[in-house]
């Protein structure tokens, strides 16, 4: 019997928005895949954009970033700043030749369960089209 | 915009500038590329004596070493210093003076437009003035020399963009046997005072560069369509990089990677012996040293965007990788989606120091 495909998708969520938005959608019994696995940061701005090549390169099928809605960090600019440092992996990556559509970041608020749900869900399927990350694979790395 | 015009040889017309400074007083120190004349090498020098300038090459198409980084370590200076840079390292220096690794406090900037710098290989073989001859041709009938680095070759900021003063070089047919140096700012003006025959009120003439760029232009286009074997992709990298030794050469030669202890260095990302045996377990195998495409990528991320494409990593790099090549095209795309140029403007923020509450809403989704 062929394994199912289930992806590895480390998720970093800020935990005055998007973390707490997670837990939401949990309480609220909305479904999303097991895929998401969520690492707790303190705003999403504390994520090195090197941790996203670091997850794609040690085998993530997928990196999901989620933070503030912009005008609503809790450090008041640090979604900004996220955005900027997210950009300029993702046009690495496109330059690269590499997979960008890996990568993805959202803003999703603490009362926006169902929008987690949705964006977890959405994702995920998008990650089992693509298929497996390569890198899981090479020695090289 | 002035200009003054001697009857002799540019580097001997550029050195009698340096000369006039120094012994003025104007300044007290001229920071410039020399040849040694007991060891034939080159160096970058910092000379304080008038008799000291008898060694300085300010024009020769020769980079050591970075030297918008080196003038970092005595700039601030805390007296006037006449720096002569090549039009790429000015740029560097200006990228490293926003990072607060320098200051353009008390330096009068001498720049030229280049004809590129020949690869070290071909300079640590020796330069005879038969060579430098052979390369001047080039350069003063607009044309691109072909020992020149890789990155020079594709260049096309090779006008300086903020010098007090630009030596005419490119495309300047006469420049062996004249000099032609333009005065850019009041400063320069200021300085040359007194010095040579009086300035003519010109602007720069782009019809002597537009030649060079050109031709730049369709080997920049050359040598992006050759990068990471014309395709890109995850094989396509490894391979580009798969030779890499680890020795990070690359990047303790970078103007503008200037950390003392690089993140790539330190324990942040060290691996421990659990890491290993998972790998080993989803693997098999293990290329070590570990690591090599987070360092090359992660090394992007930090500063491609400010790249200036100087080249000195590809030449310093023992495995020949073409690493500027790959970076000079990976951060013109970054510096690109912040409408950034490197070194253009020292008032222009790092794109990642500033942001607007409006923008890249496309990378969100
Ligand atoms: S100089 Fe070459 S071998 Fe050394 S780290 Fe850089 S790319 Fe690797
Ligand atoms: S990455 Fe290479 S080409 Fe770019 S500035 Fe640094 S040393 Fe120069
Ligand atoms: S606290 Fe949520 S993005 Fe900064």
């Amino acid at each position: 019997m062929e394994k199912t495909f289930v992806p590895r998708i480390t998720s970093f969520l800020c935990t005055w928005c998007s973390y707490t938005g997670a837990d939401l959608a949990g309480t609220g019994r909305m479904q999303y895949p097991t895929a998401i696995i969520p690492i707790k940061v303190m705003c999403s701005s504390r994520v090195d954009p090197v941790f996203i090549l670091k997850a794609y390169l040690k085998g993530s099928d997928g990196v999901f970033l989620g933070g503030c809605h912009p005008g609503d960090c809790h450090y008041e600019v640090g979604n900004y700043h996220t955005r900027r440092r997210f950009a300029i992996v993702k046009k690495i990556f496109e330059s690269l030749g590499l997979e960008a559509e890996r990568l993805r970041l959202s803003w999703i608020s603490a009362s926006e369960g169902p929008k987690f749900a949705r964006v977890a869900n959405e994702f995920t399927e998008k990650i089992i089209e693509m298929g497996e990350n390569e890198a899981k694979k090479k020695i090289f790395l | 915009m002035s200009r003054i015009d001697l009857q002799k040889a540019s580097s001997k017309g550029l050195k009698e500038l340096l000369g006039h400074l120094l012994g003025s007083g104007k300044v007290s120190a001229v920071f410039s590329l020399r040849k040694d004349p007991e060891t034939g090498s080159y160096d970058l020098g910092l000379i304080t004596e008038e008799a000291g300038l008898e060694t300085v090459k300010p024009l020769a198409p020769v980079m050591i070493a970075n030297a918008g980084q080196v003038l970092s370590s005595f700039a601030p200076s805390a007296e006037p210093i006449a720096v002569v840079l090549k039009p790429c390292e000015l740029r560097a220096f200006i990228e490293r003076a926003k990072r607060e690794q320098g200051s353009l406090e008390n330096i009068l900037t001498i720049s030229m437009t280049c004809g590129g710098v020949l690869t070290l290989d071909r300079v640590v073989s020796g330069l005879d003035s038969d060579k430098i001859g052979d390369y001047e041709n080039h350069c003063f009938a607009g044309d691109i020399h072909s020992e020149t680095r890789e990155t020079c070759k594709a260049c096309e900021y090779f006008v300086p963009m903020n010098a007090d003063i630009t030596v005419s070089m490119v495309g300047q047919k006469d420049a062996g046997t004249k000099c032609h140096i333009y005065l850019n700012t009041d400063l320069a003006k200021e300085m040359a005072k007194g010095f040579g025959p009086d300035p003519v009120e010109e602007d720069f003439d782009n019809s002597l560069v537009e030649g060079l760029a050109s031709k730049r232009a369709a080997e920049k286009e050359k040598l992006y369509g050759a990068v990471m074997s014309g395709k890109g992709g995850l094989d396509a990298v490894i391979d580009t990089f798969g030779k890499c030794l680890g020795c990070h050469g690359c990047s303790r030669v970078c103007p503008i990677c200037y950390c003392m202890i690089c993140d790539f260095e330190s324990r942040n990302f060290d691996n421990d012996m659990p890491y290993f045996e998972k790998e080993l377990e989803q693997k098999g195998a293990l290329r070590l040293p570990p690591d090599t495409m987070f360092f090359h990528i992660g090394r992007m991320i930090h500063m491609s965007f400010s790249c200036v494409g100087c080249g000195q990593c590809s030449d310093v790099c023992p495995a020949d990788i073409p690493v500027a090549s790959v970076f000079k095209k990976v951060g013109e795309e970054t510096a690109a989606i912040f409408e950034y140029v490197p070194g253009r403007d020292i008032e222009e923020a790092i794109p990642v120091m500033v942001f607007k509450e409006e923008e890249f809403t496309e990378f969100i989704d």
